[in-house]
């Protein structure tokens, strides 16, 4: 056995704080290591030639790279190795970057765990097997959950590049937050007119299959070979026969419902269609207000629609599809108002979040984008737009930056400007943050010649008087404290994650942070990928993000599909777990701790019943290895030889 | 209700300024079954003065006393004034969440403080241990025409981690109270607004403007009372309204009574026994508008009837005016 190891400076990274010909000389004097040496950038291609080149003239079979992390470079020197003409998995990684260089500043000691971790790695790369991948077809259809303006634009960059799209949506019709805005930021064009289109294209898109008022109910199969289940919710009626007319909405008695698009700004009709651009134009009944439902009692939708397209008895129905990658782009909510007490936490009805105040200027909306405050439908001539009104705010929870709300609330002082020309705006902010491409000076637009009064400080607490709303507060600049008396109050309400994102991360087995978004696989070079194979992240499921970054983020994940559909067979990774069918007992104890339904039983043709695993699905955790009673199933690449042999290395010397 | 003991501890104000806080909340506790003893040789709690100082000190003067309830075998302690209350949860909150902290503050003690008190302000015994139902139940009069702004202070519920009790922006547990006794409260923006505090000795004018911003709220919310926990909040609230008035040329005349005070008189006891007389702003009228439960029902379905002759609604307004002043 002829074992080479290269021990990586990382420029200072890992030289700094590490004595990297130390850790060399002591290195080759481990048995079977005929070859060790230290090179600057060992990732970089004079770094991996070095290592072709020391294969070659030191006959090495073994191959151990002391540097960074192998979630950072393992598959760059595997594939060094095997141009090279080894096998890729006789090669192993020792981690002295993350786990010494980076953490520990004491020189002496920083050697020593080097050398330590560079002996486990020696010592497993011996006991390493040769191992080769197989090759399984997949299925080139994408599954695109959300239906935002990040999913549709996937969705269409998908199905434009000839793939099979499925978009399931959870609300009633797609377009997501952007389809309530009223304009956009920085250039003031409609929301709606521009988002319009995109909407009518996935609808038509005969690539596209849209799914919507559905939901996930569950996630099965691995890269290339997904079952997913969805449900179609009930909407009570039959959507086939619905033409859109809206003549149930108009006869509908139940006017009170919470109108969900409009973020309870007015009231809707239980039986209602969501605004008029909605994509599908279908009506749904809302059966927490509906008399039929409440009371047991009313029908009148039934009796007008005039293509008897209402359905009391429609259950949810259960769809099975097949999909070979998934993109998930689930979107973002909003902070409920009742946790900013100080806010009046919902009590006032003239303190209103953004979002809700977009509705009031939506010429769509519920009041026809005529500005008018809640309480009194009368029009507000001072009004007060409060930034951060829970982002940035550790006691809360929420120590993040929202992101866009400092640009859309620039927008909303400029729109109630041009919308009551003798009305004054005041922004109470912490920074402004404007740093997209031609932000900043939208924001200096705000203030200098729409005359927004930017005050630099927190507001303590907003309480009525009068008819006026007083929001106090610090002006941080001129170090006093500042009162104004406003019409109408809109909070810069926080950004979070779904109240679902946690389930829906654990049906498609990807990680999420403390805050439920959803974890890039990494923040620079993989903000897209997951550590999921298959499944890729866009928009602000994946953190807070404005319309221009979550249409990027939709075609890059819509590209990464491409690019993994190019193929049509996939490589499978070896390292799963493989049945020694000798010593397996048949318990098939492993088929229930399986987390993948990976493994099932097999009977062999003596009758004798053993465990196999399904090669394609083991997503090789290695669960089923510590439950097996007599060792018999074993995770290729991490056997309780090889690992033992790290074990014995670091605990025996 | 289920019978507990609790250490009562006064504090130097209620042996003082707010003689009535004390008064009234011995005879309300009473009335609601609430067995409490007082720990002999009890000391100064510290207050402010002491934590602007030294926090080891000031949580040293706080654990004296605690350590007193800790001997005669209580675990929760009724503090009725919030500053000493604070000064407690704050030495308790200190001393529990570090183990050198605790050694500071145990040396300078006799006996250690083993930290096996929780401190509770009246509000939070009534609201959390007695119960609403149970303040209700005693009720056996009715005070027509209260309408009463709850004022909290600053300090009875903040900084939360450390009062871990009702909501630190919008705390609602004395006006559940309150209303559990038959009283109308307003809905008062100003719970937690500044009093002006000690300032009051240092900094006359600027706690009469934060005052008349207080007073002037209570109006607006359309009360005719206000509500206080705290004896600073009192003092400068009644106290310091006349000067208000002559500083701000304002005309107040809103009696500050504490809460215990509104629960004792429809509680049927004796304004002497409640220390009304201290009060520096009248409450006489309140006092004078009491009625039994009984004959406010009667009232009440009185006007009811005069209400159904007369169906313009102008009119019935007008007509209760008077009956509220009689």
């Amino acid at each position: 056995m002829r074992v080479g190891v290269f021990i990586c400076h990382c420029g200072n990274n890992i030289a700094g704080t590490v004595d990297v010909a130390k850790v060399a000389e002591e290195t080759r004097k481990l048995p079977g290591v005929v070859y060790a040496t230290t090179y600057m950038y060992t990732c970089s291609e004079p770094g991996q030639e070095e290592i072709k080149k020391a294969i070659k003239n030191e006959n090495l079979d073994r191959v151990v790279v002391s540097a960074c992390s192998p979630r950072m470079h393992e598959l760059t020197f595997r594939r060094t190795v095997e141009k090279a003409g080894l096998n890729r998995y006789f090669f192993e990684m020792a981690n002295i970057r993350e786990h010494v260089s980076w953490i520990g500043e004491n020189k002496e000691l920083n050697t020593n765990k080097a050398i330590e971790a560079v002996r486990m790695a020696v010592e497993k790369v011996k006991q390493n097997k040769p191992l080769y991948s197989s090759s399984f077809k997949i299925n080139k259809r994408v599954l695109v959950i959300g239906g935002g303006v990040a999913g549709m634009q996937a969705a269409l960059d998908c199905a434009d590049g000839g793939l099979e799209v499925l978009l399931v949506e959870k609300s009633p019709s797609v377009g997501g937050m952007m389809a309530r805005l009223d304009k956009t930021f920085p250039t003031i064009d409609c929301s709606i007119c521009i988002l319009g289109p995109k909407m009518v294209d996935v609808a038509q898109h005969d690539k596209i299959k849209l799914y919507a008022y559905s939901e996930i109910d569950e996630i099965k199969g691995y890269v290339g070979n997904y079952q997913i289940k969805i449900r179609k919710k009930a909407t009570y009626v039959d959507w086939t026969k619905c033409t859109g007319c809206g003549t149930c909405m108009e006869k509908c008695p139940s006017k009170n419902s919470y109108d969900h698009f409009n973020f309870g700004v007015a009231p809707t009709r239980a039986i209602n269609i969501p605004f008029p651009q909605a994509i599908p134009k279908k009506a749904k009944i809302d059966p927490d207000y509906c008399r039929q439902f409440v009371k047991g009692k009313c029908g009148v939708c039934a009796k007008v629609c005039p293509t008897k397209a209402i359905d009391y008895e429609m259950q949810d129905e259960v769809i099975t599809e097949e999909v070979g990658a998934i993109i998930v782009s689930t979107g973002y909510s909003l902070i409920d108002i009742e946790r900013l007490p100080e806010y009046g936490g919902g009590r006032y009805p003239d303190v209103i979040t953004g979002i809700q105040y977009e509705r009031i200027l939506n010429a769509s909306g519920p009041t026809s984008g005529h500005i008018v405050r809640p309480s009194d439908h009368v029009e507000p001539k001072t009004v007060v737009f409060v930034a951060c009104a829970g982002s940035r705010d550790k006691s809360i929870g929420i120590p993040y930056c929202s992101n866009f709300c400092c640009m859309y609330i620039a927008k909303q002082a400029i729109l109630t400007k041009d919308h009551v020309p003798d009305s004054q705006s005041y922004v109470f902010y912490m920074d402004i943050r404007s740093p997209g491409k031609g932000y900043d000076e939208f924001t200096r637009r705000a203030q200098e010649e729409y005359g927004v009064k930017y005050i630099r400080g927190r507001v303590s607490r907003i309480y009525p008087k009068g008819n006026k709303m007083i929001v106090k507060g610090a002006d941080t600049l001129l170090g006093t404290q500042v009162e104004v008396e406003a019409d109408l109050v809109v909070l810069g309400t926080a950004v979070i994650s779904n109240s679902d994102a946690g389930h829906m991360a654990e049906k498609l087995h990807i990680s999420y942070d403390t805050f439920g978004f959803y974890v890039e696989s990494h923040p620079k070079l993989r903000p897209v990928e997951t550590n999921t194979s298959g499944v890729f992240l866009a928009g602000a499921c994946q953190g807070p993000k404005d319309i221009p970054a979550s249409v990027c983020q939709g075609s890059a994940a819509a590209s990464k599909v491409q690019a993994l559909f190019s193929k049509d067979m996939l490589e499978s990774d070896p390292a799963v777990a493989k049945v020694n069918i000798n010593a397996c007992v048949g318990c098939l104890k492993c088929v229930k701790t399986c987390p993948f339904q990976a493994i099932k039983e097999k009977e062999l043709r003596d009758g004798r019943v053993v465990a196999d695993v399904i090669e394609t699905v083991c997503a090789g955790c290695g669960v089923c290895t510590s439950t097996c009673p007599c060792g018999a199933i074993q995770l290729q690449h991490f056997t309780d030889n090889q690992l033992l042999a790290e074990v014995n290395a670091i605990c025996l010397t | 209700m289920i019978e507990r003991e609790y250490a009562y501890y006064s504090g130097c104000s209620l042996e003082g300024t707010a003689s009535e806080y004390d008064a009234s909340m011995r005879a309300v506790l009473k009335e609601l079954d609430v067995n409490f003893r007082e720990p002999d040789d009890w000391s100064c709690c510290g207050s402010t003065p002491a934590h602007t100082v030294n926090h080891v000190f000031a949580a040293a003067l706080a654990a004296r006393n605690l350590a007193l309830v800790e001997k005669i075998g209580l675990n929760t302690i009724i503090t009725p004034c919030p500053s000493c209350m604070m000064a407690f949860k704050k030495a308790q909150h200190g001393m529990t969440k570090s183990e050198s902290f605790k050694n500071e503050v145990n040396e300078l003690l006799d006996e250690p403080y083993e930290c096996g008190v929780e401190s509770k302000s009246a509000l939070q015994v009534m609201y959390e241990d007695i119960g609403l139902d149970a303040v209700s139940q005693r009720v056996t009069h009715a005070l027509p025409g209260l309408k009463v702004a709850p004022y909290y202070g600053c300090i009875l519920n903040r900084p939360p981690e450390v009062a871990k009790f009702d909501d630190p922006e919008n705390p609602i547990s004395m006006d559940k109270i309150l209303l559990s006794a038959g009283v109308e409260v307003s809905d008062f923006a100003f719970k937690l607004e500044c009093c002006g505090a000690a300032f009051g000795v240092v900094k006359r004018e600027m706690v009469n403007q934060l005052t008349y911003k207080v007073l002037s709220m209570a109006l607006d919310s359309g009360a005719n009372c206000i509500a206080v926990a705290c004896p600073l909040c009192q003092q400068n609230l009644d106290l310091r309204q006349g000067q208000v008035n002559s500083t701000t040329g304002s005309s107040f005349n809103i009696p500050i009574l504490y809460f215990t005070q509104i629960i004792g008189l429809t509680y049927g006891l004796s304004p002497k026994a409640l220390g009304m007389d201290k009060l520096i702003v009248s409450a006489e009228q309140i006092i004078r508008s009491r009625v039994t439960v009984e004959e406010m029902k009667k009232r009440t379905e009185s006007e009811a009837q005069v209400k159904a002759k007369k169906p313009e609604k102008k009119t019935v307004i007008e007509e209760a005016k008077p009956e509220e002043n009689e």
